[in-house]
């Protein structure tokens, strides 16, 4: 409903009074009544379906899923078998990468093992890390990076991190490899991409909690399942990514292939996918990335390392280890991107990168010296613990004095916001019959998109209402309208005067690149931190996690008003202030919009999130369903966080597209 | 005519919802009025013409005339919708893919407006890259793709990648590569369209070189009247996707089919064109002329020495017989680009 509202505006902006802004106040009117009759007029079915109208998906899934796990058989083979046939071959390259970065090669299981050889040492790694960084992008980047792996050792993370990064060297590849294939078959079968479309849209608004739990059932609790869930969470973008990157290789390279004589199997492997590798690489970075956003949720079903030392950290509400943790994810992942992201910079400058062989060869010997001398002098394999540092304490310290000496004060903002803004909107929606929500919904999809996007929006809608879930739903878009209220509002602000402002661009592109690099669980923490569990804290970290996209779209928005409109605005004689109100903004606006857009995709998917600080929405929905391995339950309240996320991300984009086409319709923006 | 390489006959290239169909409807003829009126596109429309070995075939056009589609039909990188084309006399266009592969393989060479160099090898390796994909190991495609790479003036740069290479170096690479599987038929769509004038003309030269020792048959396709002429034994102008008029440089300057044609033709230097026969008038009775020039001699190769000659000068066939005069009349109508000789 408030999505609704804020697009209204947006598309009122050349407000006449004609027919959609009298339904559209007849519509807030029904609203404000709702609010103020409450339970006494209002039906209950409106509220809340029945159990026995209700379609039952939840426990139909369920019965699906223990089927599949308890009877479904191929003939040759049973499901079971197959699915733990699975787990069984991508165990193996987990098994080697652990045992070179975190547990060496083992003898036995458990505390029975026995270490037959060591892990590589940390210098080792620290080595590579750094020769990598020289090699992509000089001694800065291998100062940063090796800094990176440097100070995981020093501050006592070094263990957990290589059981995190093994897991990420596994998963990423993987998720690469099967995005790769995926893309192909996409690129050369229309058939498959039109079917597959979808499933990524879904698969990138459904929340990850939701596909945690079948895997759980299908593939049990451990690193292996752990590792599945990443990929599925990182494989998307690359899919998408390799479509888009093979339709962009130039004609003409395709026509030489062509001519050339190369076999359909030539043509992608030695013309296409080598011209595209520029593209490509961005794709490559984004796995990464997203697989080291999974590290703490995937921790959840078996993944060990630092992102379970920060899951435990914030069950245990200590904040000094959990930050420690959650910063070195944070570090793991600036090393990770920056290397990734350089390789990716040098390919489309198309640097010719020297000898590799020779290079690989004086890497290898290095390690090889390394590992031999670690094996007599321990401080070479194993970083001296008497000589790590603990920021914890210190952090606990500092928290403890901010909620010593400040928290009055924060206690009094928090309550200031609940009874003001947060209770009231929250009641206000909760109020709302779904009728009257659905039809509302429709009448907005029709008037920005036509009879289509409206029959799908309201489909979606109903969709939530036949499976009981609309309080939920309705806590949900509460929080994300908030969440997303604050961001944008913050968002467009920063984004608008660094837009203005090349300077404070400057500042400001590095903080976002930076904001959006770090794992969206780590926003959870410095919000904990200083206000405790409860919606209040839900929304500042969903407020924190989706600033992001509105200050970039902000900033670009203006930065693209053409230069020539401005020249003209100043010699119209307009103020600075008018050029911005009357020039910028409007011409902006769609570019703006699209970043709200983005900013509420962001919010949904840290929705699910923040259920672990004692939210009640859909968001806590999967995570109960999680801890319980309901799977038709958490799909289902998954799936209806896709369809808000669904209903969202289309109307917002009909009201950029109207947007716009208007602009581009009329030569003169109002 | 027996001796063509590549034959297009009645050739056409729609484009819009149902261009098969289309053409079925209007017996593979429709007029221009029921294309426009249906709301297709015929890029290439009623399109004949014959290649002969050994020649260098001039297809020429405005922007957005078809040559690139006519072009891309020949060598079937496009179907076309409907019509024949002929390849040493094999029907081209039911070949099946695996015989197109080998076909273009061992037989057909490309060079592209851009380029379209592979920007992940080196000079070396795009060179030999047709020969890679054909599994011709390593040392046996790199001694020949060297030899390419000379022959086009590139050695000492093996190893450079193509986004080191200036524009004229980099189609110096695309002429190698599309040479080194000795084709049979060559194709060119606008070689040298994305250079600046200096390179142009100098890649022209080195195409006329290379020509001279290889006599490829070429299709090379120009919006240029100067390139087709320089470089042309016979060019074909196309206007929306049909072929107007074919002819030797000099038929088109001399008999232009339509206006369309002139307008490519009046700014063609004629006198590197014209050639003493078609200047020449019948020798008046007992005229005195001073000597004799062939009749394949083109005017400016002659013009200075009919200019300073009193008489006219003689026209003489291959056999050495007179068969006309050239006077200074006829040259300073050449020279001064009088309209009234056609
Ligand atoms: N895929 C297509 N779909 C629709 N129309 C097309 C397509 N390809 C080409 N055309 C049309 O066919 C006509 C001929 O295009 P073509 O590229 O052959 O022209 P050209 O003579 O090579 O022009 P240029 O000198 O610009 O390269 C143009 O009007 C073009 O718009
Ligand atoms: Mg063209």
């Amino acid at each position: 409903m408030s999505v609704a509202a804020v697009n209204s505006k947006a598309v009122d902006i050349p407000a006449r009074v004609n027919p959609t802004s009298v339904a559209m106040a007849v519509f807030a009117a029904l609203a404000l009544l709702a609010f103020a009759t409450g339970d006494s007029v209002i039906p209950a079915w409106m509220r809340e379906l029945p159990r026995s109208w209700q379609l039952g998906l939840d426990s139909g899934i369920s019965s699906l899923m223990k089927w599949l796990v308890e009877q479904a058989n191929f003939g040759l083979f049973t499901f079971k078998e197959m699915t733990r046939a699975i787990a069984a071959v991508l165990n193996v390259p987990l098994e080697v990468a652990t045992a070179f970065l975190s547990r060496g090669l083992q003898e036995g299981r458990g505390s029975a093992a026995v270490q037959l050889a060591p892990p590589l040492p940390w210098v080792a790694v620290v080595g590579i890390v750094a020769a990598l960084g020289y090699r992509f992008g000089g001694p800065r980047l291998a100062l940063v990076a090796g800094g990176c792996f440097l100070y995981l050792a020093v501050f006592g993370q070094w263990a957990s991190a290589m059981t995190t990064l093994s897991s990420i060297v596994v998963a990423a590849p993987i998720g690469i490899a099967a995005g790769l294939v995926c893309g192909v078959a996409g690129y050369r079968m229309p058939l498959f991409r039109r079917i597959m479309t979808p499933v990524l849209d879904l698969m990138q608004t459904v929340p990850t909690f939701a596909y945690l739990i079948p895997i759980l059932f299908l593939f049990g609790f451990g690193p292996v399942a752990a590792m599945i869930a990443t990929i599925i969470y990182a494989a998307p973008p690359m899919v998408r990514v390799t479509m888009a990157a093979l339709s962009a290789v130039p004609r003409e390279i395709v026509e030489y292939g062509t001519m050339a004589g190369t076999t359909p199997r030539q043509m992608i492997l030695n013309v296409m996918l080598p011209a595209a590798r520029p593209q490509l690489l961005v794709g490559v970075n984004q796995v990464i990335m997203l697989s080291l956003n999974m590290v703490i949720i995937a921790s959840m079903i078996g993944a060990g390392g630092l992102g379970f030392d920060v899951l435990t950290s914030l069950r245990r509400l200590d904040i000094g280890r959990g930050l420690e943790a959650g910063v070195a994810i944070v570090v793991l992942a600036v090393a990770l991107d920056r290397l990734s992201q350089a390789y990716a910079e040098g390919a489309r400058r198309r640097e010719a990168q020297g000898d590799g062989r020779t290079f690989l060869l004086a890497l290898a010997a290095f390690v090889a010296v390394t590992y031999f001398v670690g094996l007599f002098l321990p401080f070479v394999a194993t970083y001296p613990e008497a000589f790590t540092l603990s920021t914890a304490p210190w952090w606990s310290e500092a928290v403890r004095w901010i909620t010593v000496n400040f928290f009055d004060f924060f206690d009094a903002i928090k309550t200031f916001l609940l009874l003001n803004l947060l209770l009231p909107v929250k009641r206000f929606m909760l109020a709302q019959p779904w009728p009257l929500v659905v039809a509302a919904l429709a009448f907005v999809g029709w008037r920005l998109g036509g009879v289509r996007l409206a029959a799908l929006v309201a489909g979606l809608a109903l969709f939530i209402v036949l499976n009981g879930l609309w309080e939920f739903s309705m806590v949900s878009v509460y929080l994300c309208a908030i969440g997303v209220l604050f961001a944008a509002m913050i968002g467009i602000a920063v984004g608008i005067y660094a837009g203005l402002n090349p300077r404070a661009w400057r500042i400001v592109e590095p903080v976002i690149d930076t904001l959006q690099t770090l794992p969206s669980f780590v926003y959870l923490i410095p919000a904990v931190m200083l206000f405790k569990v409860g919606d209040f804290t839900a929304i500042l970290a969903i407020t924190l996690y989706a600033l992001a996209p509105a200050v970039r779209f902000s900033a670009h928005g203006i930065q693209q008003v053409p230069e020539m409109l401005v020249e003209a605005g100043t010699s119209m004689g307009c103020t600075r202030r008018q050029i911005l109100q009357r020039i910028q903004l409007p011409v902006a606006l769609p570019t703006i919009l699209l970043g709200v857009n983005q900013t509420v995709m962001l919010a949904l998917s840290m929705l699910v999130i923040t259920a672990l600080v004692g939210t009640r929405d859909l968001g806590q929905q999967v995570y109960i369903a999680l801890t319980k391995a309901d799977t038709g339950k958490g799909l289902v309240a998954g799936l209806c966080v896709a369809a808000i996320a669904i209903i969202a991300d289309r109307l917002i984009q009909a009201a950029a597209n109207r947007l716009a086409a208007q602009r581009s319709g009329a030569s003169h923006a109002a | 005519m027996t001796n063509a390489t590549l034959v297009c006959r009645d050739l056409w290239k729609l484009y819009g919802p149902d261009p098969k169909g289309f053409m079925a409807q209007h017996a593979s003829r429709p007029s221009e009025d029921a294309i426009r009126a249906a709301g297709y596109v015929a890029a290439v429309a009623d399109a004949s013409i014959e290649i002969e070995r050994g020649e260098i075939f001039v297809i020429m056009g405005l922007s957005g005339s078809g040559k690139s589609t006519l072009v891309r039909c020949m060598s079937r990188l496009i179907e076309p919708t409907s019509g024949g084309v002929l390849f040493d006399g094999l029907d081209l266009l039911s070949v099946s893919p695996a015989d197109l592969i080998e076909l273009r393989r061992h037989k057909m060479g490309m060079v592209f407006q851009h380029f379209a160099l592979l920007p992940h090898l080196s000079v070396l390796d795009n060179v030999a890259f047709p020969l890679e994909i054909r599994g011709v190991g390593r040392r046996e495609r790199e001694t020949p793709a060297r030899e390419m790479i000379e022959l086009v003036g590139l050695a000492g740069r093996e190893n450079y990648m193509p986004h080191q290479l200036s524009g004229g170096q980099q189609q110096r690479v695309g002429i190698a590569r599309s040479l080194i599987t000795n084709p049979d038929i060559w194709f060119l769509d606008e070689p040298f369209s994305a250079l600046d004038p200096l390179i142009r003309r100098e890649m022209q030269n080195e195409f006329m070189r290379l020509q001279d020792a290889l006599h490829k048959t070429i299709a090379f396709i120009t919006h240029d009247f100067d390139e087709a002429v320089r470089v042309g034994d016979r060019i074909a102008i196309m206007r929306d996707g049909r072929i107007v008029q074919v002819g030797t440089p000099e038929e088109l300057i001399i008999a232009p089919a339509d206006s369309y044609v002139a307008d490519f033709t009046r700014e063609a230097p004629r006198s590197k064109i014209l050639s003493a026969r078609a200047i020449m008038r019948d020798a008046a009775a007992g005229e005195t002329v001073t000597g004799s020039i062939p009749a394949t001699a083109k005017v400016c190769e002659f013009a200075a020495r009919v200019d300073g000659s009193e008489h006219p000068v003689a026209v003489a066939d291959e056999a050495g017989r007179q068969i006309g005069v050239v006077d200074r009349r006829a040259v300073m109508r050449v020279l001064v680009g009088a309209e009234e000789l056609a």
